[in-house]
Formats: structure tokens, sequence, C-alpha cells
């Protein structure tokens, strides 16, 4: 198991490297003159000589990327061109909401997503199944900032259930910080509750009619020992992976949901380097936010082998 | 003379079944393509036709009649700077449409190539696919974000954007494909028979792999349309003159609290279309792959 795990772990750094390496030459594959497109229209040239500079299109691509990746490499993704402040410390400050965020959707999702799941395929074919199944339907329809409004203004303005909008940090309590964030938690997990309750739903379908399932059923277990010891269980693998691709919608959805709810994470950063036009400090948050992805699924591979001791490649 | 008992008139057991055919059937038995279809053909129609659906020009400013609530004059109401939002929604399904399709197109196709030829040629293959590994490391919205901060705001752009991030995907799919065509006995058959790789292609591998990419391609345009109002909702998409419903909503954000209408009609525009394309999609699948359609 545990060269299994090693062996993973090494598999990932090409896949790590191939994502610098893209990131990074997005600046010269771009259409057009980035440095330009970054000043504006209206900069002067010497501006946006300036800024080539600045970005170092001025020198070739390769001693460009190797002085990059070696600054990468020692925790160094460069300085954000609006604030002139290192783009780590940046994303530093700006951890720990989304992280709160997508824990917190993480944990909400599975535990909604994961019972109404079993459930469409243990009742499958009748009307509770068909009900979660169209709700899953309209779950991928329904874009992350509509829920995410109608969210706000239902339970948030005309009910006043939770606050509207901004965020507390967890060192004020847990009560506070918790209440902020359910409403975005639910909005961002909306699409992922759909994703898991179907894949669970149709795996579950194909465990329930293998014969053990019979056995148990015939030696006299409950329902639900059944469907969720038995069941779950043996279904657990693709459930497990998909809620680790999933994380992808979360961090797309995370940019928008921070921005409809104010709160003030890495992904405001993102929307504010946007309108600043502040490709080091978007760079480094691409190259973060694809890490720690590549670092989830690694994490799901780990996972396998507790899961299903067959795995062993 | 003998008699014969007349046999009594039997009751119908079974009611007569009407069994549809062509195109009609096929909707009938298909519900699911039918709503879809229906409602994907009716946001059309409000696209092309816009112009002559009582609209007025969408970017056109008019300070005095800023944030009118909805009313028989302003069916959607107006936004803060006095443009008619149902004019607006109006226009915006052409963008949305337009990049979803585009996408969809553009995507299958070079996603289409680059998996013929990952699972044809083998040398390509293990290079072709490390790439695509790293490319769909990156979750796909950071990477269209980052391709719109170095070029112009366009619709163009746009496409491209989302076009690129959707690419591996699809790439992944049709060679996984093209991996089991490969090992099929007409393949072997078609081999022995002396067809060439070329021919191969086109006339054995091709025509299997086009029933999962149509339905791939669906799924496709729903993300796109989703993707391209997220990008034009936080000022990295289409430019803001140009009205899209994420634009739109873009503009309604800071007003949420008092004037939520201006979200709320492009809101249930880009989700109907959305949900119409996932029917579509979800009927494709059943049709196309019955051995899924149990299970999923």
């Amino acid at each position: 198991m545990f060269s299994y795990i090693l062996r993973r772990v090494f598999a990932t750094i090409p896949v790590m490297l191939i994502v610098a390496l893209f990131v990074f030459s997005l600046l010269y594959i771009a259409p057009g003159d980035p440095a330009a497109v970054i000043a504006g229209d209206q900069a002067s040239p010497e501006d946006v000589e300036k800024i080539r500079k600045n970005l170092g299109l001025d020198r070739p691509f390769l001693i460009r990327f190797s002085e990059w990746f070696f600054n990468l490499l020692q925790g160094d993704l460069g300085t954000s061109m609006f604030t002139g402040m290192p783009v780590t410390e940046l994303i530093g400050q700006r951890v720990e909401p989304t992280l709160s965020l997508m824990l917190l959707t993480l944990i909400i999702a599975i535990t909604i997503a994961v019972p109404i799941g079993v459930i469409a395929a243990w009742k499958s074919g009748t009307w509770i199944d068909r009900g979660i199944m169209a709700i899953s339907v309209a779950g991928f329809s329904v874009p992350v900032f509509v829920v995410g409004y109608l969210l706000a203004y239902f339970l948030a303005l005309e009910l006043d259930w939770f606050p509207v909008q901004g965020y507390v940090s967890f060192s004020k309590g847990f009560w506070p910080w918790f209440e902020t964030l359910v409403l975005p938690s639910i909005a961002l997990g909306f699409v992922y509750i759909a994703l898991i309750a179907r894949i669970t739903r149709a795996t579950m379908l194909e465990v329930l009619s293998q014969d053990y399932i019979r056995t148990a059923k015939a030696k006299g277990m409950g329902q639900m020992g059944i469907l969720f010891l038995h069941a779950l269980k043996n279904a657990a693998v693709p459930v497990v992976t998909v809620i680790g691709i999933g994380i992808a919608l979360l961090i797309g959805g995370a940019v928008v949901t921070e921005s409809v709810f104010a709160i003030p994470g890495l992904g405001r950063l993102t929307i504010d380097a946007i309108v600043r036009r502040d490709y080091p400090l978007i760079q480094g948050l691409v190259v973060v936010f694809s890490f720690v992805y590549v670092l989830v699924n690694l994490l799901v591979d780990v996972i396998y082998t507790v899961i299903d001791p067959r795995i062993r490649y | 003379m003998t008699t014969y008992a007349a046999a009594p008139a039997l009751p119908d057991i079974l009611p007569p079944k009407r069994i549809r055919t062509g195109w009609v059937g096929f909707l009938f038995n298909n519900p699911t393509i039918a709503i879809g279809l229906a409602l994907l053909l009716s946001m059309l129609f409000l696209a092309v036709a816009a112009p002559w659906l009582g609209t007025v020009d969408p970017t056109a400013l008019e300070p005095i009649k800023r944030n009118r609530e909805p009313s028989l004059e302003y069916w959607f109401g107006t936004d803060a700077f006095g443009r008619d939002i149902y004019s607006r929604v109006l226009y915006g399904a052409r963008v949305s449409l337009t990049v979803g399709f585009s996408v969809a197109l553009l995507a299958s196709a070079s996603g289409l190539l680059i998996g013929l030829v990952s699972g044809t040629i083998r040398r390509a293959d293990s290079i072709i696919m490390r790439i695509m590994d790293g490319l769909m490391s990156i979750p796909p919205i950071l990477l269209a974000i980052a391709l719109m901060a170095l070029t112009r705001a366009s619709v163009e752009n746009v496409v491209i954007a989302i076009t690129i991030a959707e690419i591996p995907r699809v790439s992944r799919l049709v060679r996984g494909v093209v991996l089991t065509l490969r090992e099929q006995p007409y393949v072997d058959a078609a081999i022995s028979c002396g067809c060439r790789t070329p021919m191969l292609i086109w006339r054995h591998i091709l025509p299997n792999t086009l029933a999962p990419l149509t339905v791939q391609a669906t799924y496709i345009c729903a993300s796109a349309m989703i993707t391209e109002s997220i990008l034009s909702f936080i000022g990295a998409g289409v430019p803001p003159i140009i009205p899209s419903w994420g634009n739109i909503m873009a503009d309604g954000r800071t007003l949420f609290q008092i004037k939520p209408y201006i979200i709320f009609f492009p809101a249930v525009f880009l989700s109907l279309t959305v949900l119409a394309v996932n029917l579509l999609g979800d009927g494709f699948r059943d049709v196309l792959d019955p051995r899924k359609s149990k299970s999923a």
C-alpha cells in the first residue's frame, strides 16, 4: 500500500509540471499583444513597454520560464502588478474564507447528496425517484449565482433568517461563522449535490442487483442495514471519484459565490485581479487552485485503497 | 340444417394502442427530447425574432426612465441606466445561444481530431494524454478566466477561451471510445481485408464515435452557456456594451437588495435554456445508449 501511495505521489509531479508550463505559456500563446491588452486602451506606449518589461516579455521564453519555475519551487509566485505585494502573501491573506466555504459545502453536499441518491436507487421507478432525478437535472441547469441570489432574496432579505452578505472569521466563534456561510455553501453545493446524488443512484442500482444483496435480504437483514452497510460500501469508489472530480466545480463556483455573498476570499481576489488586469496574480491563483485540485484527487486515490482493498496497482 | 351459434363479441381486454411512427412517434416516446426541443426552439425563436417582438434598442440609455419596476410599458422593468430589460434579455439570448452552439461545435470537432490521433497513433498517445491530464487539472472556469485576462473582451475570444477549457474532456472521451473500438472483431476483419488506416478511421471508427460525441456535445453546450454567463457576470466575458444574460445580471448586482427583478429575468431565461439543452442531452443519451439509460 505504501509503495502504491508513493507511486501515485510521484505520478502527480509531471501533471503539476505541465500545469505550470501551460499556465506560464498562456502569456505567449494568447493572440495579440498581452502587454497592450493588460495596459488597457488609454495607456501610453511607455506604459505598455513598462508592463512588457514587468512581465518579462522582452526576454526569451525559456529563460523567463526557468526563472519563474525556479521561484515557484521556492514558493515565490511573483509580485502583484497592482499592489506591488508578493502574490503568495496576497493569496495567504484570503485563504481562510475560501477554505471554510469549500469545507462546509463539501460536508453539506455529501450529507445531503449520498442519502438522497441511496433513496432514489432504493425507490427506483417510483415518483420519489423521479422527483429526486428531476431536481438533479434542475441542479445542473441553474447556475450557481442564480441559486445564490434566490436564497439570499427569500431566506435572508424576505425571511431574515440568515445574514444577507459578508463573512465572519472562525476565530470570532463558531456560530457567527457558520451563520454567514450556510447560504453560500448551499448555493455553491447545489450542482455538486446533483452530481453526487446522480452517481450514487446509478452505482447503487448496479450494486443492489448483486447476489450478496439478495443473500443479505434472505438472512433477514433490515432494509437500512442492507442499503447503508452492504450496498453503499460497495458503491463507494465511483461516488468518491465524483466527489474528487467535482472539486473543480466548487473552485469555479467559489469565485462566483464569493462575489454574490461578498465573502473576502480567493474568489473575490480573482475578480479584483481581473478588473485590474493583474496578470501575475491571476497566474498565481490559477496555479494554486490547480495544485489544490491535483492534491485532492491524489487524496481520493489514496482513499480508494482504504475503501476497496482490492485496489493495488 | 345446422345452426351455428354465433360467437359473442369479445370484450376488448386490451384497448387498441395507437402506434405512432416517424417524427411524431419519436417525440411521443421520448418526452425529455420533446420538452427540451420545444424549450430550445422557443428560445431560438425569441433570439432570432428579437427585433420584431416589441423590443427597443437594448443599448439605448434613457437616464430619466431608470430603475422602473416591471409594468405594461416596460415588461421586465428598466435598469440603472434606463435600458429596457425586456429588450436586453431577448437580445441576450443571441449571445448565449451563439456561445453555446459554437463552443459545442468547435470543442467536439477539435476534441474528435485529437482523440482520433491519440487513439490510433500509439506514439503520440502518451504525449497527448499527459498534456490533456495537465489541462484537465486546471478548473475550466479558471482556465477561461486566465485566457480572457490576456485577450480583448469579445464574443469570439469568449468562445475560444471556453473551447480550450472543454477540449481535454472531449478528446479523453473520443480516445477511450477509439481504444475499445480497435479491439472489435470487425476492425480486425477490416484490417485483414487490407483496409488502410485513413479508410479504417473514416469508415469503421469515426461513425461509432459520433453517438457518444453527440451526447457530450450537448452537455458541453449547456456548460458553455453557464460558463459564459459566469465570465460576463464577473467581468471577464463579453464586453459590457453587448447585452448578454451574464452582463445584465452583473449590472443588477449592486441594486440586488432593492431591485431584484433586474437579476430575476435573465436568471430565469438562462436557467430555462440550460435546462432545455440538458434535457436534450439526457434524451439523446437514453436513445443512443440503451444500456446506460437503465442505470443512470
